[in-house]
């Protein structure tokens, strides 16, 4: 492979595709939601164990997805853990993009957006599954 | 001559450079690229002749129409159909099997049943199960086999006296798979089911004759065939079309109007209400022109020798999985693919900066990716303009691919 494919992704998402920090289920996860990208098929499961005080304490996601969907949700989850349930319902796609530090075409940005929008189902108690 | 030597310099596209490399555009599957012919008799009819068809009593009306109408002959022709009432012009594949599901959804009752394949196109699926849910009538699917073919013991026990309708790909998108047209048609017309076939990744590639396919439908786009997007051609045969109402009203499709009622006009305008896509109907006669010269039996061999070539490269390649029929077997002009521990998406990025564009994900065929046990696949499609050398670039370059990520 060239070095011109090695340009494809940053490095941060080449490594969280290959050892993501958050991948795996979340034991006695309580909100948790999952949803797909209708463009791909991609899927992403957010699992969350928010504390009684409404701090997360632990984030973690499981899913059938590339590589910049999965860099995606190990940021979500990172950025998430030890937030209060109100700041991590403000979490942008913005933010994910910053830490991502790649760019991305429009015909992939929604394998950013995915687990950003299926952390406020998550958070929303919408679409449980 | 090879037959990608004499068709190259007719496709102006290929002299695009992608991401410092040399374009190696191998998604015509989802719309192949045009040769200079269509673009400039396009072109032309813009600048000489454009207006509207059909009652426009000036000349350029008359050249216009003239122009369409032939385009009417040349896809007769193309697809050795009796007469030229039974040719329709739709929008896409997509239009066109959405019309013959509305049409012949109204003529259905509850508990009517309709047979899909597990390998069809959403689009071949969707309107049905519209349909199936607005009459009350039962949408059953004939299985996939392991080796990518249709499950025809199981076809035997899926279609029924309640059977209205049996819609299925001629080749399927994914797999390439050929089915047996003339073979479906003959079981499903044994209890009067009306045949539905979505040529969309046929005509392309194989030399068509409705007689010998017997189907009542056939369908296809001709964005996919060397000619432009927008149009595309519902075959029906006389006698069903005869006997259907039109699904959609408009100008065109009418004889005579009153507030309360209308007559509906000959065929085969009675089926295309509103200003037809003239332009496009041009364009599509110029493709079909320029297949025919090449001939389609020459089409279908250079085709079938890349996909072999492809297919017996990936063979060879450790990590890669292909789907479908093997190489030995007649396909269609599909090779889809995965690579191990790599998402379809990221193989389609990463053979991008190569300059090779392939298609990835689940190639509007869920039920089928499902069967197959897999979220999506990367996917490869030939055309005439496509070469060994181009082939041999993207074995390179996927046998690369599991060290890139």
């Amino acid at each position: 492979m060239s070095a011109a494919a090695h340009g494809v992704y940053s490095d941060v998402i080449r490594e969280r595709w290959r050892k993501p920090r958050h991948r795996g289920e979340v034991p006695g996860a309580n909100a948790v939601a999952e949803d797909v990208n209708p463009l791909c098929g991609d899927r992403v499961r957010m699992m969350l164990t928010v504390a009684p005080d409404g701090r997360i304490e632990a984030a973690g996601f499981i899913g059938d997805s590339c590589a910049i969907c999965t860099a995606s949700a190990d940021v979500v989850a990172d950025l998430v853990t030890g937030r209060s349930r109100a700041d991590a319902a403000a979490l942008e796609v913005a933010d994910v993009l910053n830490v991502l530090q790649s760019e991305i075409r429009p015909t992939r940005m929604r394998c950013v957006t995915l687990p950003v929008s299926v952390l406020g189902q998550a958070l929303n108690g919408s679409k449980r599954a | 001559m090879r037959l990608d030597e004499q068709t190259r310099p007719d496709f102006p596209i290929l002299q695009r450079i992608v991401n410092g490399h040399p374009l190696v555009y191998l998604d015509s599957g989802a719309s192949s690229q045009k040769p200079r012919s269509v673009i400039e008799a396009m072109n032309r009819y813009y600048e000489r002749s454009h207006a509207n068809v059909h009652r426009s009593i000036h000349t350029l009306g008359e050249e216009a129409t003239e122009l369409y109408e032939l385009a009417r002959d040349s896809v007769q022709r193309f697809i050795g159909a009796a007469s030229r009432e039974e040719v329709v012009f739709t929008r896409g594949t997509t239009d066109g099997l959405g019309l013959i599901a509305e049409t012949i959804g109204r003529t259905l009752a509850k508990d009517d049943e309709i047979v899909v394949t597990e390998l069809e196109h959403h689009s071949n699926l969707i309107p049905w199960q519209l349909v199936a849910r607005d009459r009350g009538a039962h949408l059953k699917a004939v299985p996939v086999l392991a080796d990518g073919t249709l499950d025809m013991a199981a076809l035997d026990r899926l279609i029924t006296r309640r059977t209205r309708v049996v819609a299925f790909a001629h080749v399927s998108n994914v797999l390439g798979t050929i089915t047996p047209v003339a073979e479906i048609v003959r079981r499903a017309r044994a209890v009067d089911a009306i045949t539905v076939v979505d040529g969309a990744q046929a005509a392309p590639h194989l030399r068509l004759d409705m007689p010998s396919l017997g189907c009542d439908f056939y369908v296809f786009s001709a964005h996919k065939m060397l000619g432009p997007t927008g149009i595309g051609v519902m075959y029906g045969r006389r006698a069903v079309l005869d006997s259907l109402e039109p699904g959609r009203g408009g100008s065109e499709m009418i004889k005579e109007v009153w507030i309360d009622r209308a007559q509906w006009n000959d065929l085969p305008w009675r089926f295309e209400p509103g200003t037809p896509p003239i332009a496009e109907a041009v364009g599509l006669t110029a493709a079909i022109e320029y297949l025919e010269k090449v001939g389609m039996e020459r089409v279908g061999e250079h085709e079938q020798a890349l996909t072999r070539q492809t297919l017996e490269g990936f063979a060879r390649t450790a990590g890669v999985t292909v789907y479908g029929p093997p190489a030995s077997v007649d396909r269609g002009a599909v090779v889809a693919f995965a690579v191990e521990g790599l998402h379809p998406h990221d193989v389609a990025a990463l053979l991008d900066a190569e300059g090779i564009a392939v298609r990835a994900g689940h190639h509007c065929a869920m039920p089928l990716m499902r069967r197959l046990g897999v979220v999506g696949t990367s996917r490869a499609t030939f055309s005439v303009f496509n070469s060994p050398d181009e082939v041999s670039l993207l074995l390179a370059a996927v046998a690369g691919l599991r060290s890139a990520l």
